[in-house]
């Protein structure tokens, strides 16, 4: 049952078995397997990131402006709000999440039988199949006060209509809910595998130390974890960046109460699609990029946790 | 909340009744934990069993009847002249059309990176690293302008193609043959004198089983609940992959749109079910493999 012995068995063994084995083949061989996938690298990876610095820095004339459109875009009235609204989210989100799944993953993992901790883990993972649009939708309804189960929970916190709830301050406490109910399950699911990787013997010197169950948490399990946890931290901020199904739907179910420019990426689409301005969009996305390059940078160059090559 | 968590640890070894406050709090989260998990998806299976008038005024996880269920389907598969059909068709052509051109692209590469020896291959593992950690969301947008530069907009490949870039499935292969491959076994197919490439069908691929169920459930699911770039992409309704056609039924329902949505059939329980229906698939693939998600999500980093 235990997460890394999955890993372990099917995906990477030892680092002992790092060193890969080539083959005397030579080149040719080596460029037809990576063929096709390079072609679709090119297409898809590379060419759009340097099509969207191309469009950035010149005008629909493709003309070279310099930093003109990225002058242009944060000087946009909507610019300031949306990375605003986004690091509010991710303040919350991230916090939430690191607490609350290192908290349950250390309870599910020393304080209860694997029977029931395993039933635990399922049941809280269950919700990140409806990830994506689903999830929105379902939680639209959990959160209108005329249909939800917890409709007695938003009355006593003052919401009796939809409308209410979604106030704009709330929106990121609802992004949070959405994020938290499909994400956060196979997080604690991880957080147990690490945990579950450290000796029993590490624990047991522990214990006979004379440390409690929350001492020893504290002391010895987190801290044998911490790079995991910096891991999800990194991909979790990566991905609230780019937030946009959540607030799009939103904005459709609240009959324009909630702004269409919400997060970057919806002002980035409004860039695009109302205004028809591709390179006032271009240069959001770069932002983004930006965003999301310096995360995986940070993950690759720092952790030990990806395997480049043989060093 | 660790807070009250270290405060109690100190006087864990105190007495009972401290002893006794700490297990009463580690039970109110997992409980309240399990409720806010588990309450909104008891909710939407129960949803469709009802009308749209017994969901407001009965208890909220009442059952209702199965006849309400038969009806529900009805009302919904014939919004739009069983629209709900051609989108989880689309669905599936794009999820499944673009899981083979993954596996068909990503096992190779993945194999090449590990076990031959080409200049720039460094740099194709670098690149494929940073691409695969980097949010997928980040891409769509470029994508789409570029699409739109070369007039692929509106064409099934302007989906199929951008979902069959991916590095994960890459990386996850790469790691598998680089680790798991007996090298006695590579060495003696060489010496008996196989050439790459039978070494790398009758040896490798079939060895690659594992890896390849995780790539192909990892691409399905990913693609599977994809909305931004379906969503930029492709302008007709008949082309809408199920997830961007949920919104569009979001925006028939006459309780979030009273104007467009008058007249129609769509009303909660409708929607309730059209949800179901257009997770079903992944939800199935959910309930039998949590290891395998786990295992994917812990594959992509290795420590030791």
């Amino acid at each position: 049952m235990t997460v890394l012995d999955t890993r372990h068995t099917t995906v990477s063994p030892s680092r002992r078995g790092l060193t890969p084995r080539r083959g005397g083949g030579g080149g040719a061989a080596g460029y037809l397997f990576v063929a096709g996938y390079t072609i679709l690298l090119l297409a898809f990876g590379v060419f759009p990131t340097g099509y969207s610095f191309y469009l950035a820095l010149t005008n629909d004339q493709g003309q070279f402006t310099g930093l003109n459109q990225f002058v242009k875009v944060i000087q946009d009235y909507r610019f300031v709000p949306a990375f605003t609204n986004i690091l509010v989210y991710l303040v919350m989100w991230l916090v939430l999440l690191v607490v609350l799944t290192v908290l349950v993953a250390v309870v599910l993992r020393s304080r209860m039988r694997p029977g029931l901790s395993a039933l635990f883990r399922f049941l809280y993972y269950i919700p990140g199949a409806l990830a994506g649009v689903a999830s929105v939708l379902v939680w639209l309804f959990m959160l209108d006060p005329d249909v939800s189960p917890a409709s007695w929970l938003l009355n006593s916190l003052g919401f009796h209509s939809f409308a209410a709830v979604l106030a704009p301050g709330n929106l990121p406490v609802i992004f949070v809910l959405i994020a938290f109910w499909t994400g956060a399950g196979g997080w604690m699911v991880v957080m147990y595998g690490a945990l579950n990787n450290i000796p029993d013997e590490v624990l047991e010197a522990a214990k006979m130390d004379g440390a409690g169950p929350w001492k020893t948490a504290w002391h010895i399990q987190i801290p044998m974890i911490r790079q995991w946890i910096a891991y999800m931290t990194i991909l979790a901020f990566a991905a609230g960046t780019q937030l946009f199904v959540e607030p799009q739907l939103l904005q459709t179910a609240s009959l324009g109460r909630v702004s269409p420019t919400w997060s970057p990426n919806q002002l980035a689409y409004v860039f695009a699609f109302q205004q028809g301005d591709f390179n006032g969009a271009a240069a959001i996305s770069v932002f983004l990029l930006a965003l999301g390059l310096i995360c995986a940078g940070l993950l690759v160059t720092r952790s030990n946790l990806f395997t480049l090559d043989e060093k | 909340m660790t807070n009250t968590a270290i405060a109690s640890s100190a006087t864990a070894r105190r007495g009972a009744p401290s002893r006794v406050i700490s297990l009463l709090i580690i039970c109110v989260l997992l409980a309240v934990l399990l409720v806010f998990f588990i309450l909104p998806v008891v909710w939407l299976l129960l949803a469709p069993s009802k009308t749209a008038d017994q969901m407001v005024h009965d208890s909220p996880l009442s059952f209702g009847s199965f006849g309400q269920i038969a009806a529900a389907w009805k009302h919904l598969f014939s919004f739009q002249n069983d629209a709900l059909l051609g989108w989880l068709r689309n669905s599936a052509v794009y999820s499944g059309g673009s899981l083979i051109l993954t596996l068909l692209t990503s096992v190779p590469a993945g194999y090449g990176l590990a076990l031959t020896k080409f200049r720039g291959r460094k740099a194709l593992l670098a690149i494929t690293l940073v691409t695969m950690i980097m949010p997928s969301a980040t891409l769509v947008l470029p994508v789409f302008l570029e699409l739109n530069q070369f007039h692929l907009i509106g064409t099934v490949w302007s989906v199929i193609l951008p979902f069959s870039f991916y590095p994960f499935g890459v990386y996850l292969v790469y790691i598998y043959f680089a680790t798991s491959l007996p090298k006695e076994i590579l060495q003696a197919a060489r010496i008996d004198g196989a050439s790459q490439w039978q070494i790398f069908t009758r040896i490798a691929l079939p060895l690659a089983k594992p890896v390849v169920g995780l790539v192909a459930f990892f691409s399905f699911v990913g693609n599977w609940n994809n909305f931004f770039l379906p969503y930029l992409v492709l302008p007709n309704s008949d082309q809408f992959p199920v997830q961007v056609g949920l919104n569009q039924l979001l925006t028939s329902t006459p309780s979030f749109n009273p104007v467009a949505g008058a007249g129609l059939n769509i009303t909660i329980p409708e929607l309730a079910l059209a949800i179901i229906v257009a997770i079903l698939p992944v939800l199935v693939l959910f309930l039998f493999s949590q290891r395998t998600l786990v295992s994917g999500m812990l594959a992509g980093a290795t420590k030791e």
